[in-house]
């Protein structure tokens, strides 16, 4: 493999994989809003970049995007487009409640040396066909299993509760769109459905580019999961978490890495 | 109760004059008159608040009340009167008889409300806010709060004058 085309590979596999992209990029939902006050759409964009929110690097894949109405149903997406920086798509909100838009990221990365020519090879994939890339005769195997959340919240009217979903990493609150400059929001994160403790929580405020520093907060989660945040100003921040263990699903793998980012919106 | 200006001193001076056993509360807004390129009346929203931030009752929101197809589109923009839409706004539902109504053209609008009487009904003794928002299309965003005791033991009144978007709000209290 070529640098060049693995570098391709490696922006083709940003796009895929949070726990890749989030080492050196964020990756982001933004949408038009967060509170409405009637049955609405909202548009949203999503993108990998260096810059809140600037879609300025590569569009965000919506192959695994899953958007939960209040009531537990799933909402198809509308509209939906891969532009060259970023993705968007529309949705409409019939029910009043908050939604969760997610984008979930799960997949299986090997590398490995090449017996012949002692290079480093790289493959991406699903439990099932990882180790049919993997020659028989391949050294120093090392298999990453990969889970990430990229997700963000609309309210129609009433706030209605985040039920977790009990997988990987994800952030649960009585109404995540409740956020107001000077104002403090608890939040919890769980890991597998239990408090994910001692997590260390980023917290970036939008418009990163017409600023000098970036000025991230970073909380720490409690014993029970929680975190609080008090909000320095008004507009759309971003909030990012990750962290590795070994509860793989897939056997080979000795690792499992997790992702979480959502991205917020905080009333003046 | 929600009455229209031109009736308002009329209708104020008989709740306050007579010898009323309920207590009265009377709220004028001023909405100022602009010198903008695009003018919209803005959306306004007077309740009142306990200390802790809970409401204790909504006493008027006026909005772009006119439907389209049956719907008023104008509930859309609700939401931005945002601290009245995260205390209270959004666990109502519009339109709500004797509180909701259209938007306001520029001047001073009276309102009066009588203990025992919706929306006021009534309020447990102790320190309240009344709090008067405004937010106008293609304009900002003003809120004004004024502390009070109930129930008031004399006449008082109290005011505040807004920056933008409010011009004096005034409250008058009645034993």
């Amino acid at each position: 493999m070529t640098r060049k085309t693995f570098l391709r590979t490696a922006a083709a596999a940003l796009t895929l994989s949070a726990a890749f992209a989030a080492q050196a990029h964020n990756v982001w939902l933004l949408p038009s809003t967060t509170v409405l006050s009637k049955p609405d759409w909202v548009t949203v964009d999503g993108a990998v970049s260096n810059d809140l929110f600037v879609a300025n690097h590569f569009p965000l894949s919506l192959d695994n995007l899953q958007v939960t109405a209040p009531d537990g149903s799933l909402l198809k997406a509308e509209n939906a487009a891969k532009l060259k920086y970023r993705s968007v798509f529309d949705l409409n909100l019939p029910q009043p409640g908050t939604y969760r838009i997610a984008v979930l990221n799960g997949g299986v990365f090997a590398s490995w040396k090449d017996k012949a020519t002692g290079q480093i090879k790289r493959a991406r994939g699903t439990p099932e066909t990882i180790t049919k890339d993997i020659p028989a005769d391949a050294q120093d195997v090392n298999i990453t299993q990969s889970a990430g959340r990229i997700e963000t919240f609309v309210t129609v009217g009433k706030p209605t509760p985040i039920k977790p979903t009990g997988q990987g990493l994800e952030l649960v609150s009585a109404s995540p769109t409740d956020n107001a400059k000077g104002e403090t929001s608890t939040f919890t994160l769980l890991l597998d459905g239990q408090p994910a403790k001692g997590l260390e929580v980023a917290v970036i405020e939008g418009n990163t580019v017409y600023r000098d520093q970036l000025n991230e907060l970073k909380v720490k989660t409690d014993d029970q999961g929680r975190f609080s945040v008090t909000w320095p100003s008004a507009g759309m921040y971003w909030l990012e978490a990750g962290t590795r263990d070994n509860k793989t699903t897939v056997p080979q793998a000795k690792e499992r890495r997790l992702n979480y980012a959502a991205t917020l919106e905080v009333a003046p | 109760m929600h009455l229209r200006y031109p009736l308002a001193p009329i209708a104020l001076s008989a709740l306050f004059a007579g010898p009323a056993v309920a207590a009265g509360l009377g709220v004028n807004v001023e909405i100022p008159r602009l010198n903008v390129s695009e003018y919209h009346r803005p959306y306004v929203a007077a309740w009142i608040e306990r200390p802790d931030n809970t409401v204790a009752t909504t006493l008027a929101v006026w909005y772009d009340v006119r439907t389209k197809g049956g719907h008023e589109e104008g509930t859309k923009w609700l939401k931005d009167l945002r601290q009245w839409w995260r205390r209270t706004g959004r666990e109502l539902s519009v339109p709500i008889d004797g509180v909701t109504g259209a938007t306001r053209p520029a001047g001073t609008h009276q309102l009066a409300f009588s203990e025992g009487t919706q929306p006021l009904g009534q309020l447990a003794p102790g320190s309240y806010k009344l709090v008067v928002e405004a937010a106008r299309e293609v304009g900002g965003r003003e809120v004004l709060s004024l502390p009070f005791q109930w129930p008031p033991v004399q006449a008082t009144q109290a005011s505040a004058k807004g920056k933008d978007e409010l011009g004096e709000v005034r409250l008058e209290l009645k034993p």
